[in-house]
């Protein structure tokens, strides 16, 4: 059988996960399954993550080989906290808000497995921070129009957006210090 | 100190017997995680900044009345004594996690400990709403409202498209866990908990035996919550495990029912046995007292012993756990010395009844 994920290497792990009495069988390569890993949180008892990692521990012959495919990625690492992706991997918890933000491209998958295929949040939005949002989103849509009147040279128009843009945000800034 | 002052003393409204459905759910419990959007979590913090954390509750929060909870009560992990974390833990206020763990824990509590908001956890705030019976929305009311009060005063990490940042990527959303403690004798010596547990899982949500460790549910008390935090609305997310919990009520009345009718002398003969041996024995482990208590408690609901109140279960599954136990006597106990106080309590306690 071929592994599911590149449909290269031969599959040799083949595990099945329930997750909500939702089955999902798994059959992919050892290169496959070290990136996925990766992508399973490990929490403080022994997960699949834990037991993958733990066999793929062992230097496999067939990465020696397979020399293109290997080339480690370069790692991850949250500016904010100092934490890496691998840390995070193995620990299964964010350092701090700024890490969503460093390892965005990874966590879809993870939130999907962890909660029944969802990944974006349909719940509560804070009041104060809420409105902040908007008017960030405002912002940048501002800034983008004012662009393009620039590069169509119509510095008028141009102008009128800069002074909504700093009305903008001098009011979020004056919120911040009242 | 006399036992029915320290029970006062002890007791917090959740443990009253108060509320709807409240011989059947003990209690509702709604808890919201929450972070600063500044500085790291606390796995990943240092001492200064987790104290900081703390400073800025104390400074901001603190000093306000909040008009639904009143004063809010700061304590510190490292002011206090071992034993009195622990009381705090048996009673469901603070986490094991937070009295051990925490390079610097606090916990503001309400006066009447409906609400504990934990600080520094795994995440900077767990907002915790405890209230008898079976009382899911007014919970999620409550912690919603002071989710805003917090808001208004410190920034919350938040994102538009992942909602509420947390430690783990099992909390991140809405940062909600909504549980329920049920008392299911019935549906236990009935056989039917086999059947319904794996159900329940389906569903996306979660069954412990509350006191028992792994599966085995100590005094047929389980806690059922929800498992998914992302997606969903908060309002979403509760219905469904309403939805879940009113079924269970159902079926564990009718189990009852049907026990009544059809093996009413083994039940009755199960419930007294307990009773009995409640009343007389002079040393109890947790777990034997668990189990009669459950009985003695299915007893009362079942109209079979009607001169003892119905909260003595939730009452005494908290009071005769080690921590309490070792408050009541004033010193450590060795787990000889605590089996012996725990029958004491536990008769004197019955005495008190009549």
């Amino acid at each position: 059988m071929l592994c599911q994920e590149c449909q290269q290497r031969q599959a040799t792990l083949h595990f099945t996960k329930i997750i909500n009495g939702e089955k999902t069988e798994f059959h992919i390569c050892d290169t496959c399954a070290k990136d996925k890993g990766e992508y399973i949180p490990g929490s403080n008892s022994f997960s699949i993550h834990q037991l993958l990692s733990g066999l793929l521990d062992v230097d496999q012959p067939i990465s020696s080989s397979g020399s293109g495919f290997m080339k480690p990625r370069a790692e991850l690492r949250c500016e904010s906290c100092g934490m890496t992706y691998r840390q995070f991997a193995e620990i299964g918890r964010f350092g701090c808000s700024n890490c969503y933000k460093t390892f965005n491209e990874k966590l879809d998958p993870i939130f999907r497995r962890i909660h029944s295929g969802n990944s974006v949040h349909g719940g509560k939005v804070p009041r104060r921070i809420g409105k902040d949002l908007h008017v960030h989103k405002e912002i940048e849509r501002l800034k983008q129009q004012m662009q393009e009147f620039i590069n169509s040279e119509e510095f008028e128009q141009a102008a009128k957006i800069r002074d909504k843009i700093r009305s903008l945000e001098k009011s979020l800034n004056d919120k911040k210090e009242g | 100190m006399s036992l029915r002052n320290f029970i006062s003393e002890a007791i917090s409204p959740w443990m009253k017997n108060e509320g709807p459905d409240a011989d059947i759910v003990l209690s509702s419990r709604v808890r919201l995680a929450r972070n600063l959007s500044k500085p790291p979590f606390p796995i990943a913090a240092s001492k200064e900044q987790l104290e900081e954390v703390i400073d800025l509750v104390n400074k901001k929060c603190v000093t306000h009345t909040h008009r639904k909870f009143g004063e809010l009560e700061l304590l510190r992990m490292e002011d206090m004594k071992k034993n009195e974390k622990r009381v705090l833990v048996e009673k469901h206020l603070i986490s094991p996690n937070l009295s051990d763990e925490s390079k610097a824990g606090a916990v503001l509590l309400s006066e009447d400990e409906s609400l504990s908001i934990m600080i520094n956890e795994e995440d900077h705030f767990r907002i915790q709403v405890l209230l008898s019976g079976f009382q899911l929305t007014e919970g999620l009311r409550y912690a919603n409202e002071i989710d805003d009060w917090m808001e208004d005063k410190v920034d919350f990490a938040f994102t538009e498209n992942r909602g509420y940042l947390t430690s783990c990527p099992t909390n991140v959303g809405t940062g909600l866990r909504a549980s329920v403690m049920m008392h299911l004798p019935a549906l236990v010596i009935t056989r039917q908990m086999n059947r319904i547990l794996p159900a329940i899982n389906q569903l996306g949500l979660v069954v412990r035996g509350i006191y028992g460790e792994g599966s085995e549910a100590l005094g047929n008390l389980f806690q059922i919550s929800n498992q998914i935090t992302l997606g969903k609305s908060e309002e979403d997310i509760v219905d469904d495990l309403r939805s879940v919990v009113s079924q269970l009520i159902q079926q564990e009345r009718a189990a009852r029912e049907s026990l009544l009718q059809q093996s009413k002398l083994q039940i009755e003969d199960r419930v007294f046995r307990s009773f009995g041996l409640l009343s007389y024995s002079r040393t109890m482990e947790s777990k034997e007292a668990a189990q009669h208590l459950s009985n003695v408690r299915l007893g009362i609901d079942m109209g079979l012993i009607d001169n003892v109140s119905g909260n003595i279960l939730n009452e005494l599954m908290i009071l005769t756990q080690p921590g309490f136990l070792q408050q009541y006597a004033g010193e450590i106990l060795s787990p000889e010395q605590r089996d012996q106080r725990r029958a004491s309590l536990i008769r004197e306690r019955l005495k008190l009844e009549n």
